[in-house]
């Protein structure tokens, strides 16, 4: 491939592209993004290629291994081009079936299409499904279409126009100002004005500056950044290129976590592909820009993420904050003016630059422009990624997209932000959701990680495990994190095991304060949120555990007994010969009881019932064993 | 007499002969790890997570000539390797499993699970087991949280998992 020299070549090469492919030759696409290959698509790849060369239609139909669409409770999932036909958790035993009926026949395999658990109503095209009904995919959109390790398919679509644009069209203070126009802001979760960030950058003193690109995504509970590096790099890598041309930049880092080796592997083949076709390197399309890119691995640490950190982890050290009295925009990598954007913003950009500031800003709310990409996880009944406009309020995504709560159990509280946000609670369901609204509540958007919790949840446990997810990742640099997490985890986890005492709660609060004032990064001074959001909305259960040593969600393991209810039990010896510890006593026609002192309390008995005769009692004596120590026999 | 002397020398020799072998297979894997970052001190976490990758752990050997070929004190490579929760200073077992602790996991019943795990194999996060054939670590988040709970073994993902799988799970390796 000799490399693309101007834009009209650019336009060229697209034109051939798309040439040399009929649209209606079929094509098969499956997703091979973490979330689907986690339930077996790769042999679902290969079936579907072993099953073609079978019929000897290798040459007539396409297997493409493309990017993720965000319904991975569903997965694995295939697409059926030229038709659009979605088929969800497919297997390999059912490829033949497809390939004979759908693709050669264009018959639908009905089995296979999502089926409305609540309607029982199939749905062919994705826009039937609820789940995809209500959102706006403009980062998401092109996942199914394309193959990530493919920069032709990523030109086909459309691709590095927007480059060729900025990089022709626009002079850099245009393009700043463009996005300063369009209201973008950091979609990393602190919402700050990605067009400021820029021009701070650009009009800072130093050089050379650096861009850099966040995809260090240690929330639990979000995926999207993964989402977007492995389904469409390319797409991050133009926002990137055409950021370094507005800031004025030479060189770029993109730093990915450990924990997302597709994610990784396919940004290096995007920057080696680029490179190949001129869009990377010396002199990009002709214009005589030159940008280089290299990739970073982190190692496993939450607080590589806070941008001071990550800086010094390309750095080469440990990747610790640094008090930021001078922004990292100002003095960042090397003490270099260094501008550093999440993952999707930057894959933001192309959209902004080719559609316009106007365009963007008409989508979302008037604080907040465009979509968020929203990773919609927990106790719902559909899980996955879903992109909406911001504004729509949390009831709309946990109700109407995400089908409301497993199991038809009761709402409790949902949690926004990681473990720098804060649980939500039902009287604010029809909150909107963007930037404002959601740090007005005590929480904030973080990068989209929404955890929603049934009546199980019980909001003092969820608090310790923010508490001591933070105590494990602190860096330990500054007094207050390190200290303040320490002390806070030690009281929660006495108030979860029933030692709780008065006093306990102000204890808390006054350590949230400390935290919240005198920490060094963002780790710290928002490590409080889950705790006092908590406090806030739900104070009576914490008042419980430390006054009645109860804990209503059931959730706390040292404040609960398991118990089998001598009436429902039918004796069919499956929890007692499942029970690690041997604790269930009886035998064949024999009622079961548990024996209290040999019980782990590890839910086994409670998981296998199949007759609801296992419960947990909190707070309540434990009845005795049926007719004292001698197990009864049932009745027949 | 003299001849078994002799023969016990020989045999000395070659065993040593084994070990110096293996130091130098060791030393020439390293020094092709770090050229192929090129010698860059910036790239030191990504020469230590490529070694970590290679042998599962960070010898210390390997450690001792990273430090010399990069002219960085071992202080700094001590700091890095023990910050990092990819890195491991002893090595590990023929399996690792690693169990995701991420929020989703958590409401879904990770902790659990992991119970389960410790009750099974008998050791903590962190340990192996005495056979060497499983290291059990944690993580905080794999970011499959739409199937979770989840665990992974030697990279192999595990989804919408219950407390009754892990057995089956685990008997699929020896």
């Amino acid at each position: 491939m000799k490399p693309i020299r101007s834009p009209e070549d650019l336009e060229r090469l697209r034109k051939e592209i798309l040439a040399k492919r009929e649209p209606s030759k079929p094509c098969i696409t499956v997703c091979v993004s973490t979330g689907c290959v986690a339930q077996g698509s790769i042999k679902l790849v290969e079936a579907f290629k072993a099953e073609l060369e079978k019929q000897g239609l290798t040459d007539r139909v396409e297997v493409k291994e493309t990017g993720c669409v965000g319904f991975c409770e569903q997965g694995p999932r295939v697409t059926i081009y030229p038709q659009e036909i979605y088929y969800f958790k497919v297997k390999p035993e059912d490829v033949p079936e497809i390939v004979s009926k759908t693709v050669l026949k264009n018959e639908i395999v009905e089995r296979l299409l999502y089926k409305d658990p609540i309607t029982g109503k199939t749905a062919q095209i994705l826009e039937e499904i609820p789940f995809y009904k209500y959102q706006l995919r403009l980062l998401l959109e092109n996942n199914a279409k394309i193959n990530p390790k493919n920069i032709e398919d990523y030109i086909a679509i459309g691709g590095y126009s927007a480059l060729a644009k900025a990089l022709f069209k626009m002079t850099p203070e245009q393009i700043i100002e463009e996005v300063k126009k369009s209201n973008l802001r950091g979609r990393g979760g602190g919402g700050f004005p990605t067009g400021i960030k820029w021009e701070t950058t650009r009009n800072a003193p130093g050089e050379p500056k650096y861009v850099i690109v966040n995809c260090d995504q240690g929330d639990p509970g979000a995926f999207m950044d993964r989402t977007v590096m492995e389904g469409n790099p390319h797409s991050v890598l133009e926002g990137l290129i055409i950021g370094a041309y507005a800031i004025g930049a030479h060189r770029g880092f993109v730093y990915v976590r450990e924990e997302y080796p597709i994610a990784a592997e396919n940004i290096s083949i995007a920057i080696e592909q680029a490179e190949e076709y001129g869009l990377l390197g010396g002199n990009i399309l002709g214009s005589g820009f030159s940008f280089n890119v290299e990739v970073y691995r982190g190692a496993g640490a939450f607080v590589s993420g806070e941008s001071s950190a990550l800086m010094t982890a390309i750095e080469g050290k440990v990747g610790e904050p640094r008090p930021k009295y001078i922004h990292t925009a100002v003095k960042g990598l090397w003490d270099k003016p260094s501008c550093l954007n999440n993952t999707k913003t930057w894959a933001t950009i192309p959209l902004i630059i080719l559609k316009g500031a106007e365009w963007f800003r008409n989508i979302g709310t008037k604080g907040s422009s465009g979509t968020m990409i929203f990773s919609l996880v927990g106790k719902v009944n559909n899980t996955g990624l879903v992109e909406v406009p911001m504004g729509i309020t949390l009831r709309d995504l946990i109700f109407k997209i995400g089908g409301g709560i497993r199991g038809g159990k009761k709402f409790k509280a949902v949690q926004t932000g990681g473990p720098s946000g804060g649980f939500i609670p039902e009287q604010y369901l029809d909150t909107p959701v963007d930037f404002d609204e959601l740090t007005k509540l005590g929480s904030m958007m973080g990068s989209g990680g929404m955890i929603v919790m049934d009546e199980d949840a019980c909001m003092v446990d969820m608090a310790r495990y923010f508490i001591d997810f933070l105590l494990d990742e602190s860096c330990g640099k500054c007094v207050p994190c390190r200290e303040g997490l320490r002390a806070m985890s030690k009281i929660l986890n006495d108030i979860c095991e029933g030692k709780g005492k008065d006093g306990d709660i102000e204890k808390i609060e006054d350590l949230a304060e400390v935290m919240k004032e005198a920490s060094l990064c963002a780790l710290g001074r928002t490590a409080v949120n889950p705790v006092l959001t908590s406090l806030k909305y739900f104070r009576n259960e914490w008042e419980e555990h430390i006054k009645e040593k109860k804990c209503q969600a059931k959730a706390c393991k040292a404040l609960i007994n398991y118990y089998i209810d001598p009436e429902k039990c039918q004796a069919c010896m499956l929890c007692l010969r499942e029970c690690p510890a041997g604790a269930v006593i009886g035998g064949k026609d024999q009622v079961h009881w548990i024996d209290q002192k040999k019980c782990v309390k590890c839910g086994t008995c409670y998981e296998l019932c199949r007759f609801g005769a296992v419960v947990k009692l909190t707070g309540e004596p434990i009845p005795p064993p049926p007719m004292g120590v001698k197990p009864i026999r049932k009745k027949k | 007499m003299e001849a078994l002397r002799y023969a016990e020398a020989i045999k000395q020799i070659r065993q040593r002969g084994q070990a110096i072998k293996l130091i130098v297979q060791e030393l020439r894997d390293v020094d092709a790890i770090v050229d192929k970052h090129k010698s860059d001190r910036s790239r030191l976490i990504q020469i230590l997570l490529d070694v970590q990758k290679k042998y599962g752990w960070l010898p210390k050997l390997a450690l001792i000539w990273i430090s010399e070929r990069l002219n960085v004190s071992m202080a700094q490579i001590y700091s890095i390797a023990t910050f990092y929760k990819a890195f491991s200073l002893i090595p590990r077992g023929r399996h690792t499993i690693r169990v995701c602790m991420g929020t989703s996991c958590k409401v879904r019943g990770a902790p659990e699970l992991l119970n389960n795990l410790q009750r099974i194999l008998g050791i903590e996060p962190g340990q192996t087991t005495p056979d060497g054939k499983f290291t059990l670590t944690t993580v905080n988040c794999l970011g499959c949280c739409a199937i979770s709970p989840v665990l992974t073994i030697d990279g192999e993902y595990y989804g919408h998992l219950k407390l009754t799988d892990v057995k089956k799970i685990l008997a699929k390796y020896n």
